[in-house]
């Protein structure tokens, strides 16, 4: 576990650093396209909120403030140790740091998981008392007129991120996998940097849908 | 032209023939042999759309009326069947057809060619791309043979989201396809970024590829939003989530907006890399340098820009406040600029050159005459007070076909003759070529003008059945739709020809100046034998008696 | 092209209301200007394409001139300068367009799959529209269902009729006559037939006529009957010579027996269309789109009646 495996530039580049440096715009270009569908939700909030603002902040009281902030320092612990995974392989020299990288992609897939099982109990609780969104809504417990639409847009707005959570947690699995052949060293560490970039942007929406959702 | 190949090199193995077998190109990595598959998915969808369109124009040919024996003529189809029919026919040319066509097909082709690389930056993207659309079309064919939509390509709430059929699995196709268009546009823009050949400036980008650049910019910043925005569709039917419908307190108009604000883009999608095809046109087949390539080259990124901003037009009419209109109108006419700068600009470049009259430069003139039809009856459009009177109507149809027919698809017939020889490595029959340039120029006019006159006197659009005031116009209409028919006939047979049995040409045949034709044709494989070093701008022509100007 | 506007001209349709002079006025300027450089374009497109023709396979291009300052400028500033004059008239015709005066005549305009309904202030139900000439209208417009719009070709007025909000036009027309009104935003089977009509009516005339036809059943049945037909909007979607439209043709329909789409029959009898016309999704005729709306509150009895009436005379 304390070897390298060389990379081998595809053929169509010159070099190592036009080809990380083509990976990295691409990436970077990705997220643009990710923040904009997310955006496109942000623009739905906003639309709606604005028609039904009472009934808004009542429902967004019957959130789990606590658990939502459970989630919130789990995913920015992630964010935090998939950085230092990154610096590890960076600084990879012979495989010496093969395990630390490792151990770091492995911390950060569990923080993954864990904010998974709180969102399945926030998510049963739920489809327990029946604050879910259009025709599936039976709680009786808020007054103002059609509170489906904030199950609505919740539903909607945390899916979508927890579905890039998996994403985000398969992406690191395959990294972690290749990480222990010893891929990843400091001449070539690409996918561990475009990871971590991708995680980055799961926490950084984490972290806008936090308070818009939970605190408003 | 900058580059060690000589063009007496004896002919090479070319990518058609690097490799063998069906496999070969099915998992393909080669940009030049993904650009091929696209060419003919494109054009199988083209006659799809073309089918639809004639079908439905056949119907229009005479209003439904009942004679006084009390027997009903005039009509083809129901109602129903109608409205499928041109739905279908939106959403095959704008989706299947339009968006992906010009950068997909010969962006891809000619992209890394012109830049002197070997490839594009991601390969297999490239091909997932292609698979991608491949399967989004499958979807769309699946909905259309599992009843078929009639939402109009819109998808306009509530409509949409009430009537039956199978919109959910039309509108995830839609959504799959612009997965495809968000590969490419993104592979594009690392490409143009990080493989230019040494010497190959953004100053020496031919202006093709900025067109090209700009487009990938608007796709990948728009296409998302239409991602999310059919997703929530989805979820309206699927789930009853509301937030279009009034009665459960959602906004019926918000779809609007973010439809518009993704498909106003997506009309520069359309339009923009149609523009950089001109640019390449009127150059090389008047051996001429490009008048004004910096203001074209940076109109096509204004145009991005400002094609973000101005979604509203579509939507003077729904209600939207005074304000807004005010606001999207004047934006209107900013973008409006940039395009007239780009068509000024190809005139004069015709200005003193050696112009040759054929196919590429027929489709080229017609792209003027018609495009700028197309623009300057988008004044009428843009200035509120006349589009209440003309939008949605007939007016509306006939403009936007004079922009993306006359623009976009003329370009692109453009580039099929102007790329074929560099493609495929044979020249098709000029004399039927130019017939078929000629004959489509006619057919187009005759089917479309008429449709601004009966526009602007007040027929609707969309509508199954007319009065009959609008009779002789749909008449004229309708028969020109048949002259379109024939010319694509026509250039079916002479390409297919050209294919088995057309002669054989040289790595240049045109005499043009960009790296794409300093390889031989068909090009090898790998493109260059090695990377091409860049000394010169792509229009560099030489001037009579002697010396270069620049 | 002004001088005909009481026909129309070639291009735009008879100019009937107060502000579509305004209107065509706009149309013309901007046509010319369109005239103008589809001309200067295409003709040096053409003039360039003849005279610079290349004769001899090696000739070469007279001229390699890249760019010219003076040039590009100018072809920048003076469209700029032209359309940013187009916005401005543009906007301030559309700002006539869209405010309505103060006192408007109002009316309530109702969109539903596929008709019109117009609601007075008196009460009155019709499906044309009638206004008094030389009064300024203003209506007040919504939709039952779908996105619609309302649009009068010879007044030059459009707007969308929206589910759940109110959209407005106005309008004030000089003289007598009858207007198409169109549905121009697509909204299913019956969009093309969504059609209805503006009557414009010498003001003692309209007062009269909103307070007879509309309201008191003077007339026998069977004809006020064939008046609502129309008027209501039933035409829309049911023919009366067997022609399949959205709906069943009234075409010999009374007396006979019905399939359903639920399997169960039933003999079309009085009780039958009247249940039809207030809760039509009861009984959806089979092979037929539950498209009808219901016109629960919006005809009187004696009106319903006299449909029924006027249904059983056409055999």
């Amino acid at each position: 576990m304390s070897s390298i495996v060389k990379h081998h530039v595809a053929h169509h580049f010159y070099d190592g650093h036009q080809e990380s440096s083509s990976a990295k715009l691409g990436m970077w270009l990705f997220l643009v396209t990710e923040v904009l569908l997310f955006s496109g939700l942000f623009v739905a909030y906003t639309v709606i909120k604005t028609l039904n603002p009472e009934m808004w902040a009542e429902a967004s009281k019957t959130l789990d403030v606590t658990l939502g902030t459970v989630n919130t320092i789990v995913l920015i612990t992630s964010s935090f140790t998939v950085a230092l995974a990154v610096r590890a392989a960076q600084t990879n020299k012979n495989g010496e740091k093969n395990k630390q990288i490792v151990g770091l992609l492995v911390f950060t897939i569990a923080c993954a998981a864990a904010f998974m099982v709180v969102k399945y109990f926030e998510y049963s609780h739920k489809f327990h008392v029946g604050t879910l969104p259009g025709p599936f809504y039976s709680y009786e417990g808020l007054e103002g007129a059609n509170p489906h639409l904030f199950y609505g847009v919740y539903f909607l707005m945390t899916g979508l991120h927890g579905i890039h959570v998996l994403i985000g947690m398969g992406v690191l699995t395959w990294i972690t996998i290749r990480a222990a052949k010893g891929h990843f060293y400091e001449d070539y560490y690409t996918p561990v940097e475009l990871g971590g970039l991708y995680w980055h942007l799961v926490d950084l929406i984490w972290i806008y849908l936090f308070p818009l959702l939970y605190l408003v | 032209m900058a580059t060690t190949e000589t063009l007496d090199h004896a002919q090479e193995v070319s990518y058609l023939g690097a490799k063998k077998g069906i496999m070969s190109w099915l998992v393909t990595i080669d940009h030049k042999r993904i650009g091929v598959m696209y060419l003919a998915s494109v054009l199988a969808t083209f006659t799809l759309g073309g089918i639809l369109a004639l079908l439905v124009r056949a119907e229009l040919w005479a209003p439904n009326i009942t004679t006084e024996a009390g027997e009903a003529v005039g009509a083809l189809f129901s109602a129903d069947v109608y409205n499928r029919l041109f739905t279908l026919h939106g959403l095959v040319m704008v989706f299947l057809f339009i968006i992906p066509s010009v950068p997909a097909a010969f962006g891809n082709f000619v992209l890394p060619l012109m830049i002197g690389a070997k490839d594009v930056a991601f390969p297999r993207l490239n091909l997932a791309s292609y698979y991608v659309y491949v399967i989004g079309t499958v979807m769309a064919l699946y909905a259309t043979i599992a009843g078929g939509v009639d939402t109009g390509w819109t998808f306009y709430t509530p409509y949409s989201a009430s009537v039956s059929g199978p919109v959910v699995m039309m509108v995830m196709a839609a959504f799959v396809l612009g997965f495809s268009s968000i590969f490419t546009g993104l592979n594009f823009i690392v490409t143009i970024h990080k493989m230019r050949a040494p010497g190959m400036t953004w100053q020496r980008l031919p202006l093709f590829l900025w067109a090209i650049y700009a487009t990938s910019i608007i796709q990948v910043m728009a296409t998302p939003v239409l991602g999310i925005t059919l997703c929530l569709l989805a979820m309206e039917r699927a789930m009853g989530v509301g937030i279009f419908d009034p009665a459960l307190g959602g906004d019926p108009v918000l779809f609007q907006h973010f439809f518009w604000f993704y498909s106003h883009p997506a009309v520069y999608i359309m339009i923009l890399p149609g523009m950089g095809i001109m640019s390449e046109l009127v150059t090389v087949h008047a051996r001429k340098t490009i008048f004004g390539y910096r203001a074209i080259a940076l109109s096509s990124i204004a145009i991005a820009v400002i094609s973000f901003l101005v979604w509203g037009h579509h939507m003077f009419v729904s209600g939207q406040s005074v304000y807004a209109g005010m606001i999207f109108s004047f934006l209107t006419f900013l973008v409006a600029i940039p395009s007239a700068i780009k068509v000024l600009n190809w005139v004069a470049t015709l200005y003193g050159g050696s112009i040759q009259l054929n196919a590429p430069m027929l489709w080229a003139m017609s792209f003027l005459i018609l495009f700028t039809i197309g623009g300057l009856t988008g004044i009428f459009l843009g200035t509120l007070a006349t589009d209440v009177h003309l939008h949605d109507t007939y007016f509306v149809v006939a403009h936007f076909h004079y922009v993306m027919v006359g623009g976009t698809v003329v370009a692109f017939f453009g580039a099929l003759h102007h790329w074929w020889p560099k493609m495929f490595g044979r020249m098709y029959n000029e004399f039927w070529a130019n017939i078929s340039a000629v004959l489509f120029f006619i057919g187009f006019n005759v089917t479309f003008f008429p449709q601004f006159i009966m526009g602007s006197q007040g027929m609707p659009r969309r509508y199954y059945n007319y009065v009959e005031e609008f009779e002789v116009f749909h008449k004229i209409s309708t028969s020109g739709t048949w002259l379109i028919g024939l010319s694509f006939i026509i250039m079916a047979v002479y390409l297919i020809q050209s294919l088995r049995k057309g002669e054989k040409v040289s790595a240049n045949p045109w005499g043009a100046r960009s790296l794409e034709w300093a390889t031989q044709s068909p090009p090898i494989e790998h493109n260059f034998h090695e990377i091409p070093t860049v000394t010169e701008g792509p229009y560099d022509f030489p001037k009579a008696g002697g010396k270069k100007a620049h | 092209m002004a001088s005909e506007t009481a026909q129309g001209s070639f291009w735009m349709p008879p100019e009937a209301s107060t502000f579509a002079g305004d209107v065509d006025a706009l149309f013309d300027f901007i046509y010319w200007l369109n005239v103008f450089f589809f001309v200067a374009i295409t003709g040096a497109v053409v003039y360039f394409a003849i005279k610079y023709r290349r004769k001899s396979d090696d000739q070469l291009a007279t001229s390699q001139v890249g760019h010219n300052t003076l040039i590009e400028a100018a072809w920048t500033f003076i469209p700029l300068l032209i359309v940013i004059a187009i916005f401005v008239w543009g906007f301030r015709v559309f700002l006539n367009q869209s405010v309505a005066p103060d006192g408007a005549y109002e009316v309530k305009v109702t969109a539903k799959a596929y008709l019109w309904q117009y609601t007075y202030p008196n009460g009155a139900v019709t499906g044309e529209l009638f206004v008094p000439e030389d009064t300024p209208v203003k209506l007040v417009m919504s939709s039952e269902d779908l996105l619609h719009s309302f649009f009068v070709p010879d007044f030059r007025v459009k707007s969308d009729v929206v589910p759940g909000r109110y959209t407005t036009v106005w309008f004030e027309a000089p003289d007598p006559g009858e207007h198409v009104v169109f549905c121009t935003e697509y909204c299913g089977a019956g969009h093309s037939g969504m059609m209805s009509k503006v009557i414009v009516l010498p003001k003692d005339e309209f007062q009269e006529r909103l307070e007879k036809d509309f309201i008191d059943g003077d007339i026998p049945p069977a004809e006020m009957g064939a008046k609502l037909y129309t008027s209501a909007g039933c035409s829309a979607c049911h023919s009366i010579n067997g022609t399949r439209l959205v709906g069943p043709s009234w075409k010999g329909l009374f007396g006979t027996e019905r399939k359903f789409a639920d399997g169960s029959t039933a003999k079309v009898d009085e009780n039958y269309l009247r249940e039809s016309i207030l809760q039509p999704m009861n009984k959806v005729v089979e092979g037929y789109p539950p498209s009808m709306p219901s016109y629960q509150g919006q005809l009187k009895d004696v009106q319903i009646d006299a449909l029924i009436a006027y249904i059983k005379t056409l055999k």
